[in-house]
């Protein structure tokens, strides 16, 4: 326990070392502390329509202004940031975890096995993204739990292959041989053995896959198809100000800038986590 | 290389199979019966049989299935539910538009793209190698929908130096529309073409071949330009072909930011009124460009590269 500690340690020592890193550090530290401090943070209710207010631009009282209801612009971009991590987060471990167990078993179990679940992986990846996601909502509505599910369903093949690659890697390594010698179960050569080694690439694929899923996010709820209104999220606050943008353009930037700086934040970061665990993979992509 | 091809195209067909098949049965299985969605709760009895047998959902559900992959192999997508068109049609009808967006979006990108990625490389560590990183960096980083209603926001409603809306008349009309919706999609691209030329540059730079150029005398910038870079954009081939799905993606997005027509558009508002054979077809044509690209990739890969043929 104590080793593993010290090496996290190094780890994020090496993130910040980098420019480039630690600047995404700061970009998600302030996004993370924003989500998780929104009620404390934010001047207004982000929900609290004020008619008498509404469609201002930006001065003091209402920093960035505020929509067609008099809602508060600058108290939706934070409380949006909050949708974003309530859906980015759940969406993206469960897509890991599946897609470890299953590209695990691919890479270890029995061929047939290998090519069904190759099969699986493949299907769901010849969807363009957008599309597959269009055609759930069509079928089961929008919702914030539609939107979690498409994501994890498409990045699920992701995972599964980098964790296949990466077991038939190792299937044939002497620690490996040495264990099954002994008759380990599958369930403990995977989990205790098997693991520890994949979940670092892993990892980094999730931090670089969180942009992707925050950005699907807005993008459905912008097409009016992802979380409901009058739910604040980045999407929304484009799709009001895009059916209104002569009138407020402000909600488009203050819509689409915290997208852009939390993509930036998080590829940056991600990037350079990626250096710092495994240079090696800098080449493979 | 005919069996590689062979074998990869029949993957691509079975893919392609099992996707329709999924996407069929997830349309059965939704709750609610799609004729009293699709006519509302004031349609009459008659008229909910007559939608019902149209629609040949009175039919066990294999043979509903068999049905319908015989006309999709008689290239009949089925009829649209409101105005009585074939499907086929109305999805062919938008896809050029689409397909029009998506080329214009891979020619500026990849131009400029390999532009940036080869002079990075050859001048490697220098300040502008260091810029064309960061910016590289940055254009990955930036959504496609985000960049498209930003630009439309100070392009065409600030500036209104490019149309708003639509798709155009005529030759130059038309280009002029697709301007801000294709800077929007290939934006993200540039960056990272643009790094892939400069990682592959490198690698080809150091080979023997470039190597010999240069002692023969051969000018440097000939070396860089013919004899290295020739090689060096091939990965970028293989990266389009793969990329089709986010390139479709994005087009969906531009073309709502943008109210252009294309295949996007169609789907929304197929949507919006539960048009499902109209989705159903969009999305079955999408999906069958994008396996279909991404197999071609595969192929000129492996035509390019030998190894990659086994690697499958």
């Amino acid at each position: 326990m104590e080793k593993s500690r010290s090496e996290l340690g190094q780890i994020i020592v090496g993130v910040a070392r980098d420019p480039l890193g630690l600047m995404g550090l700061i970009i998600v530290g302030v996004i993370v502390f924003c989500a998780i401090f929104a009620y404390w943070i934010v001047p207004y209710d982000p929900i609290a329509m004020d008619i008498k207010s509404r469609m201002q631009g930006p001065s003091a009282a209402h920093l960035l202004g505020t929509d067609q209801l008099g809602r508060d612009t600058f108290s939706r971009v934070i409380a949006g940031g909050q949708v974003a991590l309530k859906v980015a987060l759940p969406a993206v471990f469960g897509a890991m975890a599946i897609g470890l167990t299953l590209g695990m078993i691919a890479g270890y179990g029995p061929k047939w096995l290998d090519n069904l679940l190759m099969l699986f992986f493949d299907t769901i990846r010849s969807f363009p993204t957008v599309m597959f996601a269009l055609a759930v909502v069509a079928l089961v509505g929008p919702s914030l739990q539609t939107v979690v599910f498409v994501v994890m369903a498409t990045s699920i093949p992701t995972y599964g292959r980098v964790a296949r690659t990466q077991t038939l890697t190792l299937r044939n390594s002497e620690f490996i041989l040495a264990e099954r010698s002994m008759g380990a179960s599958m369930a403990r050569i995977l989990g205790v053995h098997m693991l520890p080694n994949i979940i670092g690439v892993l990892a980094v694929l999730a931090a670089m896959d969180i942009p992707t899923v925050i950005a699907l996010e807005a993008g459905l709820s912008f097409l009016g198809l992802g979380v409901k209104p009058p739910t604040p999220s980045w999407g929304a606050l484009l799709k009001d100000g895009y059916s209104l943008i002569r009138q407020t353009p402000w909600l488009v930037v203050g819509g689409g800038l915290p997208i852009i700086l939390a993509t930036l934040g998080f590829t940056f970061l991600g990037e350079s986590l990626r250096d710092v665990v495994d240079p090696k993979l800098r080449k493979q992509r | 290389m005919l069996n590689f091809a062979t074998r990869r195209f029949g993957l691509s067909l079975l893919i392609l199979f099992v996707a329709v098949t999924v996407m069929f049965l997830m349309i059965r299985a939704v709750p609610g019966d799609p004729v009293q969605i699709m006519l509302g709760p004031r349609a009459t009895p008659e008229l909910q049989a007559q939608l019902t047998a149209a629609l040949g959902l009175d039919q066990p559900i294999w043979k509903q299935l068999l049905i319908f992959y015989g006309n999709l192999l008689q290239g009949d997508l089925g009829t649209d539910v409101f105005s009585g068109r074939s499907v086929t049609d109305i999805v062919f009808q938008q896809l050029p538009y689409t397909l029009e967006l998506i080329f214009a979006s891979i020619l500026w990108s990849a131009s400029l793209g390999i532009a940036l990625g080869a002079y990075a490389a050859a001048h490697p560590n220098t300040l502008i190698d260091r810029i064309a990183a960061a910016i590289s960096v940055s254009f990955v980083a930036a959504p496609a929908f985000v960049v498209a209603l930003l630009a439309l926001l100070v392009f065409a409603v600030h500036l209104q130096w490019f149309p708003a809306i639509g798709a155009g008349e005529g030759f130059w009309d038309r280009l002029d529309h697709l301007v801000l919706p294709a800077f929007a999609i290939g934006l993200s691209w540039v960056g990272y073409i643009a790094r892939l030329v400069r990682a592959s540059m490198l690698e080809v730079m150091g080979e023997s071949h470039v190597r010999t150029a240069r002692a023969f005398g051969i000018a440097e910038r000939r070396v860089v330009m013919v004899y290295a870079l020739r090689i060096a954009i091939l990965p970028v081939v293989t990266v389009i072909g793969v990329g089709m799905g986010f390139l479709l993606s994005s087009a969906v997005f531009a073309e709502i930011v943008f109210a252009r027509p294309g295949l996007g558009k169609l789907v929304i508002d197929s949507i919006t009124t539960r048009n499902y054979p109209i989705v159903m077809g969009s999305v079955l044509i999408s999906t069958a460009l994008f396996v279909v690209s991404t197999a071609l990739a595969d192929l000129i890969n492996a035509l390019l590269d030998p190894r990659a043929r086994t690697a499958h």
